[in-house]
């Protein structure tokens, strides 16, 4: 994706003081943390040990993930579908176009996919004629502003109702003035009124994946507005698009990794609606597409497969690392510029975007931990993060004052006598700047520090100098 | 009384060149949990140059503090943080030097968080202080998730006369200092001081205590740029009954 990510520092100061994002953000413990806790302690499993077996089923499918891969590739032939690789996102994006030319298709619906925002589809059909209709609730209300998902779970995460009441009123401009649109059912009306005719309407459906399952050649979605099986089952093409992380073994692999998903992103025990899709209608079949593509996408997974950062393959997107991270809660996923927000982005979005444009990501983070702890998969979020930082380090990105000043400082400090001599001289120099006040309030030395709070001085004598001068004494 | 053992104390750069009143502390309460406690010759543990990703100069700084706390029984640091990284990331800093592995492996083992140590390793369940305060008690994020110390800070400050402590509302959530990161991107880690800020005055509290100086100098310089009236003070200073003024505020 194109990425705005190395504009994160000025994003997040424009963040921290955008008063209606704040409102938006004071939601995330109520909305999801508190939501989370409540279903883990209601698990039935313990949910330690859930955590344990996602990660183990994770990693293991990783190991053989080429393996997997062309198992769900027969697997789906199979059954009826096609299977379709794209290396990069400019060719998924061709291949999406292909399949929807070819079909004659003009309007496509579409269920609620990061990976899609990942190659940028939307715009790309657009350019080529073709209608993308965002069919999620949060997905359409984004759509209509023209905005990216500030969240990969709930993509409107940073609106307030009235922003949502604002956008219909200025995009569906056939609404009376006097219809209330102050409330959610009057909104979920309104929305469910416009798609159930682009339902109709559709020549195709795309939808993402939450897991494809290589001994069935099936993908699962899970979804609670029902937009996913209008998608996938009223039109006469169904595309799956997804990263080729997404496969799982088995179908008894999948059940364990949704127990951990919907609790991990929404808190519940279960989505409303559990979707498994395998290949084409048959002729038994009710309802369903007559043609089933899956588009694989690899787009930078098979070089961070091979990386020290390969775990982060094993996220499953709940977000449970974005609603605990107290950055994502202080500046929201806009800030961050690229596909992914949050802790899940600082790990994934170098190893997508290249580490030239993203190196913030990863910096941007007090190293807390809290994303470690949540992850349902036990995904080490931190030290992948600090991979980045060791990979930025060594490249030399970014080349700032910070990186010299640290280089000095490290080589003062393989030498105690030297670093005590430093340490007295800034000592000393500070102590001067800081006069009679306890504190000071500026200093040439890491500027940043005092953008926005003081520093206590440092002590006349360090502490080591005073405890040689007292051993010496006794 | 547990016998008697040999300390080396890491006393961690912040509390040696900005509060050698918290590395006195931890001297007078590691005698008297019975330990012979010597300061070896040191710089920084070198945590600032591995979250920055200077690994070389990380190493470097790990091999000076492991050689020259080998002669001790234990290794013991007032700051979560500097603890953990001895604890947790030192063994990591050498995967393929088995030599210097090895010794890595047998320092991480022999290192303790100060208050972990005194309750946990030395049996100590009390102190003689006094501190007439209401405080909230913070605990640094390394201490809680790396080394896991949550009550241990606790129970020894239940000792203190005149003093009462209790938590922040959301005691796992970070005070936003973050080495480097509270300078590099500033007002995202003053809006995560102002939190605690906000909640400990919320709260009635006229002091912080926590166990890292790192979390407690970032918190003060805020608190004091915004005229916020709260003492913050190491809690090793409060149980060791060393009242010097809190940090960053004058002699009384």
């Amino acid at each position: 994706m194109s990425t705005d990510a190395v504009n994160f520092p000025q994003a997040a100061k424009a963040a921290l003081h955008n008063p209606r994002l704040q409102l938006s953000l004071a939601h995330l413990k109520d909305g999801f943390q508190l939501k989370r806790a409540a279903a883990i302690a209601a698990s039935p499993a313990p949910f330690e040990q859930l955590r344990e077996q996602g990660r183990a089923i994770r990693a293991s499918a990783l190991s053989r993930l080429p393996d997997l891969l062309l198992q769900f590739e027969s697997q789906v032939i199979a059954a009826g579908g096609q299977v379709h690789w794209a290396a990069d996102a400019a060719s998924a994006r061709d291949i999406i176009t292909q399949i929807l030319k070819s079909q004659n298709a003009h309007t496509v619906t579409k269920g609620k996919s990061m990976v899609t925002e990942e190659i940028e589809l939307n715009d790309h059909l657009g350019a080529n004629g073709i209608t993308p209709v965002e069919t999620d609730l949060g997905e359409y209300i984004i759509q209509l502003r023209h905005e990216r998902p500030s969240h990969i779970v709930a993509p409107a995460f940073h609106l307030q109702r009235s922003d949502v009441e604002s956008s219909f009123r200025r995009e569906h401009t056939w609404l009376a003035p006097g219809r209330a649109l102050d409330n959610r059912p009057g909104l979920v009306a309104e929305a469910r009124a416009v798609l159930r005719k682009r339902f109709e309407a559709a020549d195709a459906g795309i939808t993402g994946a939450n897991f494809l399952v290589a001994e069935t050649g099936s993908a699962i979605i899970v979804t609670n507005e029902g937009n996913g099986d209008l998608t996938r089952l009223l039109p006469r093409v169904h595309i799956v698009v997804a990263g080729i992380e997404k496969i799982v073994p088995r179908l008894s692999d999948a059940s364990i990794l949704l127990r951990l998903l919907t609790r991990s992103a929404t808190g519940q025990d279960i989505t409303s609606y559990v979707s498994i899709m395998t290949g084409p209608k048959r002729p038994q079949d009710a309802d369903g597409p007559q043609q089933f593509h899956v588009v694989l996408l690899d787009n930078g997974r098979s070089a961070l497969l091979d990386s020290p950062a390969a775990e982060v393959l094993q996220c499953i997107r709940c977000g449970a690392c974005l609603n605990h991270c107290p950055v994502y809660g202080t500046v929201g996923g806009h800030a961050y510029g690229a596909t992914y927000p949050g802790p899940l982005g600082a790990a994934l979005d170098p190893g997508l975007d290249g580490l030239e444009k993203t190196y913030h990501l990863p910096n941007a983070s007090s190293f807390c931990g809290r994303c470690d702890s949540v992850c349902p998969v036990k995904i080490p979020l931190t030290r992948i993060m600090r991979y980045w930082r060791n990979q930025a380090f060594e490249k030399g990105i970014p080349s700032s004052s910070l990186s010299y000043g640290l280089k000095i400082w490290a080589a003062a400090a393989r030498s105690p006598a030297l670093y005590g001599l430093g340490a007295r001289l800034a000592g000393a120099l500070l102590r001067w700047r800081a006069g009679a006040s306890p504190r000071l309030r500026s200093s040439p030395i890491l500027p940043g520090w005092f953008t926005v709070r003081d520093l206590a001085k440092p002590a006349k004598q360090s502490f080591q100098a005073q405890w040689r001068r007292q051993r010496r004494r006794t | 009384m547990t016998e008697r053992c040999s300390v080396a104390l890491v006393v961690t750069c912040l509390a040696d060149l900005f509060r050698p009143e918290t590395g006195f502390a931890a001297v007078k309460l590691l005698e008297l949990a019975g330990c012979d406690v010597t300061v070896p010759a040191q710089t920084c543990c070198g945590q600032p140059a591995y979250n920055a990703g200077d690994r070389k100069d990380a190493i470097a700084l790990a091999r000076q503090l492991i050689a020259s706390c080998e002669p001790y029984d234990y290794v013991v640091v007032p700051s979560g943080s500097c603890a953990g990284m001895l604890r947790v990331h030192y063994p990591g800093l050498f995967p393929d030097d088995a030599a210097w592995r090895t010794r890595a492996e047998g320092l991480a083992a022999r290192t303790h968080e100060l208050f972990s140590f005194l309750v946990n390793v030395r049996g100590l369940t009390a102190v003689h202080a006094k501190c007439s305060a209401n405080a909230l008690y913070h605990d640094s994020c390394s201490s809680l998730r790396e080394m896991g110390v949550t009550s241990e800070p606790r129970q020894l400050l239940k000792s203190v006369d005149g003093l009462t402590v209790h938590d922040f509302d959301e005691k796992e959530v970070c005070c936003g200092f973050g080495g480097f990161f509270s300078v590099k991107y500033p007002e995202i880690s003053a809006r995560m001081a102002d939190d605690k800020i906000a909640n400990a005055k919320a709260r009635g509290a006229d002091t912080v205590l926590a166990g890292d100086l790192g979390c407690l100098l970032h918190l003060a310089g805020r608190a004091a740029r915004q005229g916020a009236r709260i003492h913050f003070r190491h809690a090793a200073e409060v149980l060791a009954d060393v009242m010097a003024p809190p940090i960053g505020e004058e002699p009384v």
